[in-house]
């Protein structure tokens, strides 16, 4: 990679740089003014469809093909910005929230123009204090200017935004459990389909897109095409259903690295990549022993998978479950994979909103494995257990209503996939003479 | 209406969740903005406050409390501490020394995780994630993001209690 000269963190460290004075100082907002007076909707829908955007919240969905999925005839249309940020390791929307929320702004404008909503619900995670209040002072701002209200610059289009707080939720991320929470019920996700598209917020077309996706759509919008078209990795010729992984990203670093940060490059850099050349490398000058490609839910890949590009492919291809969010969190040579292991099995049993069975009962258990196998009473047959668990929970075996459980039981399977051994010595040494214990748990009958 | 007399919403904190009825198409959208004014002014929403905010929303109570016992945010026995500060115990902040950290709040601030101070200033929680990864380990203190926290950072923040 040659020189990159971040867009989407261009603003970042300039003092003042969440001011609308400042943010219009260094050019926002002109391609919002130019698109409202010279673009139609569709014509913004189409040039973000032609840029190969897909959305940063996750899932990796083509975000121009999402917006041509809402029902034309029905209105009002709504549009959620999901910025509820929760996956462990992810802060690129906190980050972009806080020092640049008139980009965030311009984007969901742009978005919302696109789309023909009329009011946008800007779903805003509970512990980002700072970023709420720079948002509430930016949204304040366009009002002010003219730039939301019942007659943007003018042009008649009309568009409110509404900050709406959570209330330290992940699931509330999930696109319908982000919906029902808006409407005030739990954030129990919804089954699809229907999709929001079809019927979402308040049983009306919704286009739900993440903080970092709308801000893409600013850069399209201001610098082409051809020039989003220019960074990343273009589509697997092998793989006639692969769009590819254009654009930019925020890519997150923590954990045992000398420099975590949140750092921008095209799409596609490896996590050696970012370790070495972003992240100065694994903390203390010890060697690196595992890393989460994409936030949590991801997975793990070993130190001798680091060359694995972060694209929407790459991860995939190392038996991760995908992308995710491109928050990478390195783990150095000293770790232990139980320990990290429970961590992430305490996450999810504590996060899974309890809907479905499979996703409620398979995360407790296995965060109850993990505590047993952490203290000193592992058994070999645990690690079957845990197997048993990671390979049948979730929407891929079709067992649950939302990914979370899939993200619950990836770090499961990777863990046992790629570090058995070291799993099975943890179990035989902290717990010699019953490690094989098969002893069979009593058996309790339920009433019905 | 109750009596104003023995009425927990006070006519501000109506007022203030009024002002969200034109924001939503339904009523019931304003149910988690109510329970924040609410938690705001009284560091928890108890079940009274519940039946009267489900009055506002024409709701039924069980639908507000129902909504308010998923997050597990909003105490409603008694109330949290002045400050509410939150110990981020995920990935990031677990491998640069979170359990460490709670650890050493607990035994000088005496309390247990989730507890309150005897004198009422802290409420100390754990927190999943906190999105501040680069800063682990980190606690949110109220509105206040400590950051990159030592034992000494904590022993000050602990001091600049009151
Ligand atoms: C358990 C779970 C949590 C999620 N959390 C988030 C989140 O915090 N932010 C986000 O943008 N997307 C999150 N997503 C993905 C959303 O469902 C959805 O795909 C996304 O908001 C769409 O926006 P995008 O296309 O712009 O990425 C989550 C998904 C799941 C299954
Ligand atoms: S998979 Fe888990 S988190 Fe998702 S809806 Fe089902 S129970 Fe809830």
């Amino acid at each position: 990679m040659g020189e990159y000269e971040p867009v989407l963190l261009a603003n970042v460290g300039v003092a003042g740089s969440h001011t609308r004075a400042v943010y219009e100082s260094r050019g926002g907002y002109e391609g919002l003014r130019r698109a409202l007076c010279d673009m139609s909707p569709a014509d913004v829908t189409e040039r973000v469809k032609a840029s190969g955007l897909r959305g940063r919240g996750g899932a990796g969905f083509p975000t121009g093909l999402k917006w041509t999925f809402l029902d034309k005839k029905a209105t009002p249309v709504y549009f959620c910005l999901n910025a509820d940020e929760s996956e462990p390791g992810t802060f690129n929307n906190r980050i972009l929230m806080e020092e640049d929320p008139h980009q965030v702004l311009e984007g969901l404008i742009l978005s919302c123009y696109a789309t023909g909503a009329r009011t946008a619900y800007y779903y805003m995670r509970y512990e980002y204090p700072l970023a709420w209040e720079r948002t509430r002072a930016a949204i304040d701002e366009c009002y002010a200017a003219g730039l939301l209200g019942s007659n943007l610059l003018g042009t008649g289009y009309a568009l409110d935004v509404v900050l709406h707080r959570g209330a330290a939720a992940y699931i509330c991320g999930e696109e319908t459990g982000l919906i029902e929470s808006l409407e005030g019920k739990r954030a129990w996700p919804r089954i699809k389909p229907p999709f929001p598209a079809i019927e979402g917020a308040f049983r009306k077309p919704t286009v739900v897109n993440n903080v970092e996706t709308v801000s893409c759509v600013r850069q399209i919008i201001d610098r082409g095409v051809d020039w989003f078209r220019s960074l990343g990795v273009p589509p697997d010729p092998k793989n006639p259903r692969d769009a590819g992984s254009f654009g930019p990203k925020l890519y997150c670093l923590s954990g045992h690295v000398e420099r975590p940060g949140c750092y921008e490059g095209p799409l596609g850099l490896t996590v050696r990549e970012l370790i070495d050349r972003f992240g100065g490398g694994v903390w203390k000058g010890r060697r690196g022993k595992a890393a989460i490609p994409g936030g949590i839910s991801m997975g793990l890949l070993r130190e001798d998978e680091f060359d694995c590009p972060l694209d929407f492919n790459g991860p995939g291809r190392y038996g991760c479950l995908g992308l995710g969010t491109a928050a990478v969190v390195v783990m150095d040579e000293t770790v232990s994979i139980v320990d990290v292991l429970h961590n992430s099995c305490r996450f999810f049993a504590h996060e899974s909103c309890g809907q479905c069975t499979p996703c409620r009962e398979g995360t407790a258990w296995a965060y109850k494995i993990l505590q047993r196998i952490r203290a000193g009473h592992g058994r070999l047959l645990d690690i079957e257990l845990l197997r048993g668990i990671g390979d049948t929970i979730g929407i891929m075996p079709g067992t649950t209503i939302c990914g979370l459980a899939d993200g619950a039981a990836w770090p499961i399977k990777n863990a046992i996939a790629k570090f058995r051994d070291e799993i099975e010595t943890h179990i035989k040494t902290t717990n010699p003479g019953h490690y094989g214990a098969t002893r069979p748990v009593p058996e309790r009958h339920s009433a019905h | 209406m109750s009596q104003p007399s023995d009425r927990i919403l006070t006519d501000a904190m109506i007022a203030e969740i009024r002002d969200y009825f034109p924001r939503y198409p339904t009523r019931q959208a304003v149910t988690l903005p109510a329970l924040h004014v609410v938690n705001r002014y009284l560091r928890h929403v108890p079940r009274r406050a519940v039946v009267e905010i489900a009055e506002l929303l024409e709701l039924a109570p069980a639908q507000v409390e129902d909504t308010l016992t998923f997050y597990a945010f909003f105490p409603q026995e008694r109330p949290h501490g002045k400050t509410r500060a939150w110990v981020c115990r995920s990935i990031s902040c677990h491998l640069r020394g979170a359990e460490e950290l709670m650890d050493h709040l607990c035994r000088q601030a005496k309390v247990q995780p989730g507890g309150t101070t005897s004198d009422g200033r802290l409420t100390l929680e754990h927190a999943e994630c906190l999105g501040a990864c680069e800063h682990a380990p980190c606690v949110l203190a109220g509105d206040q993001l400590l950051k990159t926290v030592t034992a000494d950072d904590a022993d000050r923040f602990l001091r600049s209690l009151r």
